[in-house]
């Protein structure tokens, strides 16, 4: 047991991470039914735009610079790509996003010339080594959980109690019915993408802390374990993706804990397909019936 | 003449100068010409995009288990036929392995050397495929339950499983673990890759027209009426599954041929993702399209457009700009115009027979307007 205690507490704080993704994939997926390949890539995109301005500049600028960058992205992405094709097929909609995930990394790979951005220390007091419970561990990994919960509990307060998020809600539960009833569905849907990408971004900010460097690829792994915890809360749903999140971080670590590295991605997808087949909508997810 | 009977001419024109010129390219070249090994990969692109465009494009489920199933292919075609003398040095890690014969060895025994090991390929190839449609099978049940976009990422998740077992080093006697398979013979000449991916692609062809190619499509257009009408929908999901997945695995066999080595890691999401930008450019529902996009594909990243990664292209020299990755990133922009601007891609739904109908209303309508 004393030996799980330092995954355990990597598992928490991975959770945190994917969960702040996740929450990316969900609000996205609530309202256009879309599976936004291209949100890891925006994730890995703000490490890389991370790493570029902490070496170049002062962290005061450097921070927020690398959080309006993604949300620009993720704003851009929107309009160029997805808004229009609205009333294409969902099938369109999706090979739409495997094309931009594949178009991000590779002007990635051009503007870096495909090197792996090392990461160099970019926020120096989150990064320091601190104890906890006989475990040493550097001090993101404590702050990750409670600044997550604080982020999420600031955004169940946005969704639930401003006029932007009864409109998400709106558009959430019947996208026709609520641009019927005056709700701007365009600036509804940016305002997701912006909210996704902001939260990305911080995740990206705490998850490459932990990593030697920012490669190209780096955004598809985490993105698609993000995914599935938001599909094992009930998509759609932003506590059931932060609960998924925070179970498939400390699965996974304590897979690795265990000695079985090599199946702790493997594990995320066969918790995806077991719950997919006993419980489609995941575990705060509504149900949903078909009509003809 | 009929309509009929010259399209049916006129496809089979376009296939033998097709297959001449790449004959005539394999008695000219050596076989290690760029145009060769374009034509290589090109084909098992092709096969492997046809069979995706069964199932996303002609059964209309969105699967995206390619690259898994083209996994389980590639394995089985090495570890098959790996010599036996070689198994030792390949196997290093794991005292030689635990499979000790080789099957295009077995075949040379009684059918000599030459047609033996052909022999021997072929069958290591459609056992790829069997393998790859067996586990299709198994894993159909669960997995078709679902819609759409959940359908895509359980048979991603899927994929993504299979290749953490293939590097698991418990099973290293048999796959190697992480490490490479190789030193496994492959067909030297372009022609004989485009041979064996034509005929499974006309085989595929012959599948899409008959009843069961007719069901599949009224699956696509609508479940419920098909359902209505009297189509076992599980059984002909099931099945489109089942047989997309077995060329997926021959695909995977040839594609492993290819390379000449064969590791894991580069069976991931990004080859299906790739396999799925073909069948998108060639448009949805055309098989024609799938081999024409293929080619074009294979043909301008690997080889037509290497310029823009060197410093020079069309002449102009800028190396500032033209560097390494700039080709992919003007691509992934050309894929991307195509999938908002061109969504039928290419050839839309059409095949190649009926490029000929086309061509045959616009004259006549000429001829009526004189």
């Amino acid at each position: 047991m004393r030996e799980l205690i330092p995954y355990l507490i990597n598992g928490v704080s991975v959770g945190g991470q994917y969960a702040l993704i996740a929450i990316g994939y969900t609000l996205v997926y609530g309202i256009l039914r879309l599976i936004n390949f291209a949100h890891g890539d925006v994730f890995m995109v703000a490490g890389l735009v991370m790493v570029y301005a902490t070496a170049s500049m002062p962290i005061y600028l450097a921070i927020p610079l690398a959080l309006i960058a993604t949300v620009i992205l993720g704003f851009t992405i929107e309009r160029v790509a997805y808004k229009p094709l609205r009333t294409a097929p969902r099938m369109s909609l999706m090979i739409s996003a495997i094309g931009v995930s594949y178009l991000i990394q590779n002007l990635a790979f051009y503007l870096t010339g495909g090197v792996p951005q090392p990461v160099n220390n970019p926020i120096p007091w989150i990064s320091d080594t601190v104890a906890i419970f006989g475990a040493s561990t550097k001090r993101v990994t404590i702050i990750t959980p409670f600044l997550t919960i604080a982020l999420v509990i600031v955004l169940v307060y946005l969704i639930n109690h401003t006029k932007i998020g009864m409109a998400m809600r709106a558009a959430a539960k019947d996208f026709e019915t609520a641009q019927l009833m005056g709700i701007k569905i365009n600036s509804v849907i940016s305002m997701t993408f912006v909210i996704g990408s902001f939260l990305a971004a911080v995740g990206s900010m705490l998850y490459f802390t932990n990593y030697p460097s920012v490669a190209i690829t780096s955004g598809g792994m985490p993105g698609l374990k993000a995914f599935v915890a938001a599909v094992f809360g009930g998509i759609g749903s932003i506590p059931g993706a932060v609960v998924g999140a925070f179970i498939i971080g400390l699965c996974e670590e304590i897979i690795k804990g265990l000695g079985y590295t090599t199946f702790s991605d493997a594990f995320t997808f066969a918790l995806l397909i077991v719950i997919l087949c006993v419980k489609p909508t995941g575990l705060f997810g509504e149900k949903v019936t078909d009509k003809v | 003449m009929t309509l009929k009977k010259k399209q049916t001419i006129f496809t089979a024109a376009v296939l033998l100068v097709l297959l001449l010129a790449s004959m005539a390219l394999d008695a000219t070249l050596p076989s290690y010409h760029i145009a060769i090994t374009c034509v290589k990969k090109a084909t098992v692109y092709a096969l492997v995009a046809v069979s995706m465009n069964l199932l996303n494009g002609f059964t209309g489920l969105f699967s995206l288990g390619q690259a898994g199933f083209m996994l389980l292919g590639a394995y089985a075609y090495g570890v098959l036929c790996i010599p036996v003398a070689k198994r030792a040095g390949v196997y290093q890690y794991f005292d030689g392995g635990l499979i000790q014969f080789s099957l295009p060895e077995i075949f040379a025994g009684f059918l000599g050397d030459t047609i033996g090991s052909t022999v021997g390929m072929l069958v290591a190839l459609a056992i790829g495929g069997l393998l790859a449609a067996a586990m299709a099978y198994l894993i159909a049940l669960p997995v078709l339950r679902l819609k759409s976009d959940y359908l895509a990422i359980a048979t991603l998740g899927f994929a993504e499983i299979l290749k953490a077992f293939f590097q698991w080093n418990a099973l290293g006697p048999i796959t190697n673990g992480s490490n490479l398979l190789k030193s496994y013979p492959s067909f030297e000449k372009g022609t004989s890759y485009i041979l064996l991916a034509g005929a499974m692609i006309a085989i595929i062809v012959l599948l899409i027209n008959s009843t069961y190619g007719r069901a599949f499509k009224a699956i696509r257009d609508d479940e419920v009426a098909a359902e209505a009408m009297g189509i076992n929908l599980s059984k002909h999901k099931r099945l489109a599954f089942v047989i997309s997945s077995f060329f997926a695995g021959v695909g995977g066999g040839m594609l492993a041929m290819y390379n000449g080595t064969i590791a894991a890691a580069p069976f991931k999401s990004a080859l299906t993702y790739e396999i799925l930008l073909i069948v998108v450019i060639g448009g949805i529902g055309s098989i024609t399209g799938s081999v024409l996009a293929s080619f074009l594909y294979i043909f301008s990243s690997e080889w037509l457009l290497r310029g823009l990664d060197s410093g020079t292209f069309l002449g102009i020299n800028a190396p500032g700009i033209f560097k390494n990755g700039f080709r992919m990133a003007v691509f992934s922009v050309i894929i991307m115009i195509i999938v908002l601007f061109f969504r039928k891609g290419i050839m839309g739904d059409r095949e190649l027979p009926d490029l000929l109908v086309r061509r045959n209303k616009k004259s006549r309508k000429e001829a009526a307007g004189k």
